[in-house]
């Protein structure tokens, strides 16, 4: 058989492309729940770390029902907020999914961001003695990927209870050490407002001062992850801080 | 079946000190020795199977299209490699994110199959690719050996380095975490190697 002619040239190409399309896309479909399961385990495991809970995870022999589990415990209610500091109707686990935080980053970057659209996702902790803390995901910009987080108030909704932050493809050793307990420890106890006023948390170079109440140490090397680091915060916490007002108002 | 095809890829013959292929990734990932691992089994993976499938392929692929058919092979495996990894290593295909998809270009896989499988029978070829994954592997996991332990101080994320020499004002060196130094690494295991076989070495 002359393998060099047109016609065989693209029909064994067909027939090859046809092939292999079928079974990656058999084995794309039939691992797709697995892998779902683990994005969804890895966001509760997060966010339950932002308020430090779920250390044990990874002894658990099922580790995915574990995390369920635990979040299914400690965390008792979730709703979306608007931009107005509103409660809307929604599966706020969804949005607090990478993807959904994209999809809200996404309204945010727009040069006039159209906020009426944005719905933000807020988890309500009940820990063991009974107090309540609520978790708020952030998203934003790193250096070479996006990195996102969970950052836990207590209910004056001012002082960090603790935080979480993840990555996609930060530098190794730099600026991937934002998602290492020794750096996320470090909001625990800072306040994010000032007098009445939204300071958030910023990073500063050579080390934050003693009792310093809004600033904590960058990361050595990691200079441009921390700065986005800081911005996402910032900018997520802006569009959170009328609910906190309405929540502070309320208590 | 004739030892070079096994022995070589090891040291007379290895992909990354002597031919001098799969550079990029070897910088990109050996930051720690897990993700390390986890790469050169991967790519072991797929150049054994890309390569005895090639072979087995071999007289019926078409002349003018047999880069784009080795290619869709390859990236068959990859993409394989990748989902399994998703699915059952989720940890660790965070860690080598981007470059689970970069296996497709990898110098070595394509270059085995056009130097061997293409005229091999399908299990030297498998052995070929095999042999040449682990020869990639075995430089991965040295030059992870050595930037994780003066990189970071730990193997495999455990603690090495004693905290005493931390307070005795030993650092983790920065510099061998970037892949410059892995460059600078790589290259003096080239530097060794050519030194002990002297054939290697240009007139």
């Amino acid at each position: 058989m002359n393998t060099n002619s047109n016609t065989y040239t693209i029909i064994y190409s067909t027939v090859m492309v046809v092939i292999v399309a079928a079974v990656l896309a058999y084995v794309s479909v039939s691992l797709n729940g697995k892998q779902q399961a683990n994005v969804n385990t890895e966001t509760r495991q997060s966010i339950l770390s932002s308020v430090n809970l779920g250390q044990g995870a990874d002894e658990a022999s099922d580790k995915n029902a574990y995390v369920e589990q635990e979040f299914n415990k400690y965390i008792t209610d979730s709703y979306l907020v608007d931009a107005q500091g509103n409660k809307v109707d929604g599966d706020a686990f969804s949005l607090a999914l990478t993807a959904g935080l994209k999809s809200q980053y996404d309204i945010m970057k727009q040069a006039n961001p159209d906020v009426s659209k944005l719905t933000l996702p807020v988890f309500v902790c009940t820990l063991d003695d009974g107090s309540k803390v609520e978790i708020f995901p952030i998203y934003g910009a790193g250096l070479w990927g996006p990195i996102w987080g969970y950052v836990s108030l207590k209910d004056d909704y001012n002082t960090i209870y603790g935080a979480t932050f993840l990555h996609k493809g930060e530098t190794p050793g730099l600026g991937a050490e934002i998602a290492t307990p020794n750096f996320s420890n470090q909001f625990i106890g800072k306040s994010i407002f000032d007098g009445g006023s939204l300071v958030s948390v910023t990073v500063v170079k050579g080390g934050a001062p003693e009792g310093s109440a809004h600033e904590i140490d960058a990361i050595s090397g990691g200079t441009i992850t921390s700065r986005a680091l800081e911005n996402a915060i910032r900018q997520w916490l802006e569009y959170y801080e009328p609910y906190l007002e309405k929540q502070k108002a309320e208590r | 079946m004739k030892k070079e095809i096994y022995q070589n890829p090891f040291f007379k013959a290895n992909p990354v000190t002597v031919l001098v292929l799969g550079i990029c990734s070897s910088l990109a990932v050996t930051v720690k020795l897990e993700p390390a691992c986890v790469m050169a089994l991967s790519v072991t993976f797929v150049t054994g199977f890309s390569s005895l499938f090639a072979s087995l392929l071999r007289n019926t692929i078409p002349n003018r299209i047999r880069i784009i058919v080795q290619l869709v092979l390859v990236s068959l495996f990859v993409i394989l490699i990748d989902q399994f990894l998703k699915a059952y290593a989720y940890e660790v295909s965070k860690q080598l994110s981007v470059y689970v998809g970069l296996i497709i270009t990898n110098c070595i896989i394509m270059g085995r199959i056009e130097a061997f499988a293409l005229g091999n029978k399908p299990w030297p070829s498998f052995v070929d690719g095999i042999a040449n994954g682990l020869g990639y592997g075995m430089i991965l996991v040295a030059l992870a050996f050595i930037r994780e332990l003066l990189g970071s101080g730990t193997l495999f994320g455990h603690q090495i380095i004693p905290a005493g020499w931390y307070e005795a004002g030993y650092m983790n060196n920065g510099l061998i975490i970037l892949p410059p130094m892995a460059l600078i690494l790589v290259g003096l295991f080239i530097w060794l190697q050519r030194g002990i076989q002297k054939d290697l070495i240009e007139k």
